[in-house]
């Protein structure tokens, strides 16, 4: 019965991180100070923050697996929707798991990998948060205990939050990006121009 | 040999976090983009360094190993 | 024809030497015509390495601007596995028309280099590439390979946007791969890694020409036009001041009071020169400064992709530079904050000054900190050589700055003279 416990609330507990990393994702790409600390900590704590999710989640699926209740066989936790059990809500799990873990690999080999895959994969975080979320709440017997429930809500504030700060960042930082795509065009056979006072003495002359 | 600092500016979104990190060798320009010092990076300063280079949210920051000191 | 017969029918007619444009008023556009002119391209199968070490001895170098000793760029390529040859004919300096007066009057020597240059670095394949908008040029290009049916396989002609920065080397095979004409982070360089990623010879068409030449009648010829250090003719753009504007073959060295008489002689007095186009800088009216790079130097001028305009003394100095400064800024790729950002910022600059509005005071001591700030910070040249240009026009338009810093102008009726482009693709 522990097993099922530790199941749950490391469950939580990396649903509330994943959004802490997410909001801190987009806090990031809005150049957001995060109370007095320099701009290079919110990059630093979204990383780490994704970190110690990862660790959570390890020890979520490990006890899922554990957990004779649980009805979760190891196939099922990373391949969506086989198995018994219920498979619509661990599948969910799954398809979130299988987000998660590309994020992470694809951030640690960074290096190694085009601007581009790696932007592409990332946005999956779009994705891989929401799904994680309903599983979350589709899966539990008892999901409807307050504090899940309160839990829940407060991520989704959280997300959401940021994902409108960085809609509308698109005109403010983004006022940055912008400029950025949008050159000045070239002014083609501009007049030369008349500075006024001469040529106003010419005409009075 | 000796370690430079480069940035390709292509990259650079001006994100400022280099500058942050190593303020004795990066400042930013008016616009928040960085300036770059030519020096070579001195021993005591290559664990902030690599930091900055890990920290830039473009990969934007780079470290080139010059064989000689060039010319100025 | 041999070297001499050439160099005798050049001489005879005219002072100007005549080996890249045709003097005598029959342009050599025919396949047939051009042999005659100037003989068959010789044989080059297994006589690559000669011809390589000809190039060498003959001291040509790039004549699209950087003036990069053509035998070490020919050599560096032919190291490599499967080249290709770009001729870059796309000239995007609005203020030159060199490149497009060769197409259109010799565009089968442009060829003969193309074909020699891949033979020296073992390409297969060679592109011709043109600005989109000078269709006459990729008209006559086709219509001579359409003559030449051997090299029509492996030559192919395309058209660049217009931009300034398209022909930049690595701009132009960026284009060539598909994506934008912008320029890239450098390394690799083209050599290295450039169309389809193999090593790419990017070289101007006039160089391409002269190569053409050189395979024909060697070095030693090449180098009796020209001082020793700077051999060969050059191809010069003359604007402004002068009757005719026009393209004409000189030997370097030669003045510019010399290459006004080419044209016709001059039609107003001169107030400065603009030596070198919009990367190039303004120098004084001294009309007997000879054209080389040891005389230009200490003025802190080069000689560029050799465009000569001739201010004329009634059109504003400051107000050229002003307007070519903003469409040096507009033509900014848009990659790089320092010129994204400061180009525009030293075009409102001068503006300011141009206009003599208020704060013009301020705009002339907010210009050497802006300088300071893009100077080197680009991942291209754009922003230094719009950089050269206007503190060029700083140093020589001192006095009418003076002027215009109280609102006044010594020229203000002038004619607008340095042109500008004003496309917006970048594919």
């Amino acid at each position: 019965m522990a097993v099922w416990y530790v199941m749950r609330a490391s469950g939580a507990m990396t649903m509330v991180l994943l959004s802490a990393v997410f909001a801190l994702g987009i806090a990031t790409t809005n150049r957001r100070q995060l109370g007095r600390l320099p701009r290079f900590a919110t990059l630093a704590l979204h990383r780490n923050v994704s970190l110690l999710a990862v660790v959570f989640l390890t020890i979520h699926v490990a006890t899922s697996l554990a957990d004779p209740y649980a009805h979760v066989s190891a196939i099922s936790v990373v391949v969506p929707f086989v198995g018994a059990g219920k498979p619509l809500w661990i599948g969910l799990g799954a398809v979130s798991l299988d987000l998660v873990a590309a994020l992470i690999v694809t951030s640690l080999l960074r290096r190694h990998l085009s601007q581009r895959i790696w932007r592409g994969v990332h946005w999956l975080a779009y994705v891989s948060w929401p799904v994680a979320l309903v599983h979350g709440l589709g899966i539990g017997s008892d999901t409807s205990t307050v504090w899940l429930r309160a839990l829940s809500a407060g991520c989704v504030v959280l997300v959401g939050s940021a994902v409108v700060s960085r809609l509308r960042a698109v005109d403010g930082t983004g006022k940055r990006l912008e400029r950025r795509t949008a050159v000045v065009p070239a002014r083609s056979a501009a007049p030369t121009p008349r500075p006024r006072r001469l040529a106003e003495e010419r005409a009075a002359a | 040999m000796s370690d430079h600092l480069r940035v390709n500016p292509i990259l650079c979104d001006a994100y400022g976090h280099c500058a942050e990190l190593l303020p004795e060798l990066i400042e930013l320009d008016e616009w928040g983009y960085p300036i770059v010092s030519d020096e070579a990076i001195s021993p005591e300063l290559e664990k902030d360094a690599r930091r900055a280079v890990a920290s830039c949210p473009r990969l934007a920051l780079l470290i080139e190993r010059h064989r000689a000191e060039r010319a100025a | 024809m041999t070297a001499a017969a050439l160099d005798q029918l050049s001489s005879g007619l005219s002072r100007s030497p005549g080996r890249l444009l045709p003097i005598d008023g029959r342009e050599p556009t025919s396949w047939l015509a051009h042999l005659e002119r100037y003989g068959p391209l010789p044989s080059l199968r297994g006589r690559e390495r000669s011809l390589l070490a000809a190039v060498e001895q003959s001291g040509l170098a790039g004549r699209g601007g950087a003036g990069f000793p053509t035998a070490i760029k020919l050599r560096t390529v032919a190291a490599g596995r499967r080249p290709v040859v770009v001729a870059n004919g796309t000239e995007g300096e609005p203020a030159s028309a060199k490149d497009k007066a060769l197409m259109l009057a010799n565009p089968h020597l442009v060829l003969d280099g193309v074909v020699a240059a891949a033979a020296i670095v073992s390409a297969r394949d060679a592109v011709v590439v043109v600005s989109r908008e000078a269709d006459a040029c990729r008209a006559a290009i086709e219509a001579a390979l359409d003559e030449r049916p051997d090299e029509r396989a492996n030559i192919r002609v395309a058209s660049a946007p217009e931009r300034f920065v398209a022909g930049e080397e690595s701009a132009l095979v960026h284009w060539l791969n598909g994506h934008e004409a912008k320029p890239t982070f450098t390394p690799p360089r083209p050599f290295e890694k450039g169309v389809d990623g193999k090593p790419t010879l990017v070289q101007n068409v006039e160089t391409l020409a002269n190569l053409g030449l050189l395979a024909r009648y060697g070095p030693d010829w090449f180098r009796s036009a020209g001082p020793p250090a700077e051999p060969g003719t050059v191809l010069v753009t003359v604007r402004g001041a002068v009757k005719q504007q026009r393209v004409v073959e000189v030997e370097l060295g030669t003045t510019i009071r010399e290459l006004a008489r080419l044209c016709g002689g001059l039609r107003a007095p001169v107030r400065a020169v603009l030596v070198g186009g919009y990367f190039g800088s303004w120098v004084g009216p001294d009309l007997d400064l000879p054209l080389t790079q040891a005389a230009l130097r200490p003025l802190g001028a080069s000689l560029g992709a050799r465009t000569i305009a001739l201010l004329p003394a009634d059109v504003c100095g400051i107000a050229e530079t002003a307007r070519v400064a903003r469409y040096m800024a507009g033509e900014s790729a848009g990659q790089c904050g320092p010129c994204v950002f400061g180009l525009p910022a030293v075009a409102d600059a001068l503006e300011t000054i141009a206009f003599g509005l208020p704060g013009a005071a301020a705009a002339l001591n907010r210009l050497p900190r802006l300088s300071a700030q893009i100077a080197r910070r680009g991942a291209c040249a754009h922003p230094d050589g719009t950089l050269r240009f206007v503190e060029s026009a700083l140093d020589v338009f001192a006095d009418e700055i003076h002027l215009h810093v109280v609102g006044r102008c010594s020229a203000p009726h002038g004619e607008p003279l340095l042109p500008v482009h004003s496309s917006h693709e970048w594919k």
